[in-house]
């Protein structure tokens, strides 16, 4: 029964993506699309199998980076929340500052990271935990802060102090919002070493290959290669969902605030 | 030497604010242990501000209270009450067990007491069987017997209602007040409740505390002469009605003489 829910639920989204190969690859043939424009899915597929060798040791080597990016931002992150909603004045005093950073585009600072860490390893898992560390920080502090007073008073009423509070009511009202902004942070970081990488280092990495096949023309290999950063990025996405559904089972799912 | 007060509201007076909103003014008021008090009055008479005060939640302006010959403050790192709010106020990632357990977290008890302690608290608010569902899946009825249950864990003298059925339709509300007062007979705390419910402020109390708006006011103390246990047919005696009717005329008059004014 609940295999055939899931089929029945699927099947729409899967007829959606196998039509919309055929039409691709029917319309690339009709109009005579140039390769370099767009290539069919064909050779798209054949490219991604036939450099297996070399995408997926350089997608391998791309996400560790976005990974221990995504650990890093999101470890800062998380902790300065907790520092910020312990000490709120402070909180309200740089909060502007960090919506304010939040806004910058962080990924133009990938060169100049470049000159700071290296041209390796450590200068795109810098980018990718900036970039995951602004809505990790946003997120997290308006989970903690978003206790319902009566709550506050009901551990008042049993002696509680602020520590107390702060482990029993305040960082599981902020879970939902974590796993949220840990969705996020999850493509952001792969986004971010992928970036990073085009601004140099070795060449067993995802962003180089892209760029590189595109300079030599290779498109198909190129789109490939995006079709690996995809899978990985997904994948991602996916084990942080998976992560938030278990821990979450205890929670309404209706007071989860989606977006 | 008498025994203490469950409740001793001595002079108190709390402002709001900057500009001075005087939300309780000079209220004196003694509850001796074991009985049931109502807090009536029109919105913005302080009812909920006293209730506060009494928890310590809120620090009075001038005055004290003092709670079985403690300072409120003392009486509440002391844990000798229990608070129940209009909403439940449970929290949503607890099971219906881990919610009535949570003060008994607090104070150290090991797993198997508290274990012991909720079954029994459980029972006595007719929840068995509903140890591990969550909040969100009881009834608001339901979920008010939870925390009902929850202040009720570590045997507090003193119950602090704040509108506890105020969400509620008319008929749970009905039934809960008769299970209240079951569960009131059968621990013999002092409750202090807030409500604006007119019938069950009557039908509930030992004694009814009418209050005025702005500043918030003790009006009068009107004594319920209802003999306990009360029962649905108490609601219906002639004696009922005239409790209830001298309780909605003293509020009335509180709400007339302010138009005036």
């Amino acid at each position: 029964m609940r295999l055939r829910h899931a089929v029945a639920e699927w099947a729409p989204a899967i007829a959606i993506l196998v039509l919309g190969l055929v039409a691709w690859e029917v319309a690339v043939n009709a109009f005579g699309i140039q390769k370099f424009l767009l290539p069919k899915p064909s050779e798209i597929v054949t490219a991604f199998w036939e450099q297996r060798s070399v995408l997926w040791p350089a997608g391998w080597y791309t996400f560790t980076e976005a990974f221990w990016g995504f650990v890093v931002g999101v470890s800062f992150g998380i902790a300065a929340a907790l520092v910020l909603a312990r000490f709120r004045p402070l909180g309200s005093a740089l909060m502007p500052y960090f919506i304010a950073a939040s806004a910058i585009p962080i990924i133009a600072f990938a060169p100049i990271a470049n000159a700071w860490f290296g041209i390796e390893k450590s200068s795109k898992i810098f980018i990718a935990a900036l970039l995951c560390f602004f809505p990790v920080l946003v997120n997290t502090l308006r989970g903690l802060t978003s206790v319902k007073p009566q709550q506050v008073e009901l551990m008042r009423s049993y002696a509680a102090g602020d520590t107390a509070v702060f482990r029993r009511v305040r960082v599981p009202t902020s879970l939902p919002y974590v796993f949220t902004a840990l969705k996020v942070a999850s493509v952001l970081a792969m986004i971010g070493a992928i970036v990073g990488e085009y601004f140099g280092g070795s060449q067993q990495q995802l962003g180089i290959q892209i760029k590189n096949s595109a300079a030599l023309f290779q498109f198909e290999t190129a789109w490939a290669a995006i079709l690996v950063a995809c899978i990985l990025g997904i994948g991602f996405y996916l084990a942080v969902a998976l992560a938030e559904i278990v821990t979450m089972r205890r929670y309404p799912s209706a007071q989860s605030p989606r977006r | 030497m008498t025994k203490a007060a469950a409740v001793s509201i001595r002079n108190v007076s709390k402002t709001f604010g900057k500009d001075g909103t005087r939300a309780l003014q000079n209220i004196e008021l003694e509850f001796q242990p074991g009985e049931f008090i109502s807090l009536i009055g029109p919105s913005g008479c302080g009812k909920s501000t006293l209730l506060r005060v009494i928890g310590d939640l809120i620090e009075p302006t001038e005055g004290e209270a003092i709670i079985g010959g403690k300072t409120a403050h003392q009486a509440r790192l002391d844990r000798d009450y229990g608070m129940v709010f209009q909403e439940a106020t449970l929290m949503d990632w607890r099971t219906v067990e881990k919610n009535v357990s949570l003060p008994l977290e607090m104070m150290g008890w090991d797993r198997g007491a508290r274990r012991e302690r909720v079954r029994e608290l459980l029972d006595l608010v007719e929840l068995t069987g509903f140890e591990d569902h969550h909040p969100w899946q009881l009834s608001g009825g339901m979920q008010q017997r939870v925390a009902i249950a929850r202040a009720l864990t570590f045997n507090p003298a003193l119950i602090l209602m704040d509108e506890p059925f105020g969400a509620l339709d008319e008929m749970t509300r009905d039934r809960l007040n008769l299970e209240l007062l079951r569960i009131w007979e059968a621990t013999s705390a002092t409750v202090v409740f807030v409500t604006h419910s007119i019938a069950e402020a009557v039908f509930l109390s030992s004694r009814v505390v009418v209050m005025s708006a702005r500043p918030g006011r003790v009006q009068r103390i009107v004594d319920v002469d209802l003999a306990y246990p009360r029962t649905n047919e108490t609601r219906e005696e002639p004696r009922f009605f005239e409790l209830a009717t001298e309780v909605r005329e003293l509020l009335r008059a509180s709400h007339d003489a302010r138009e005036e004014a």
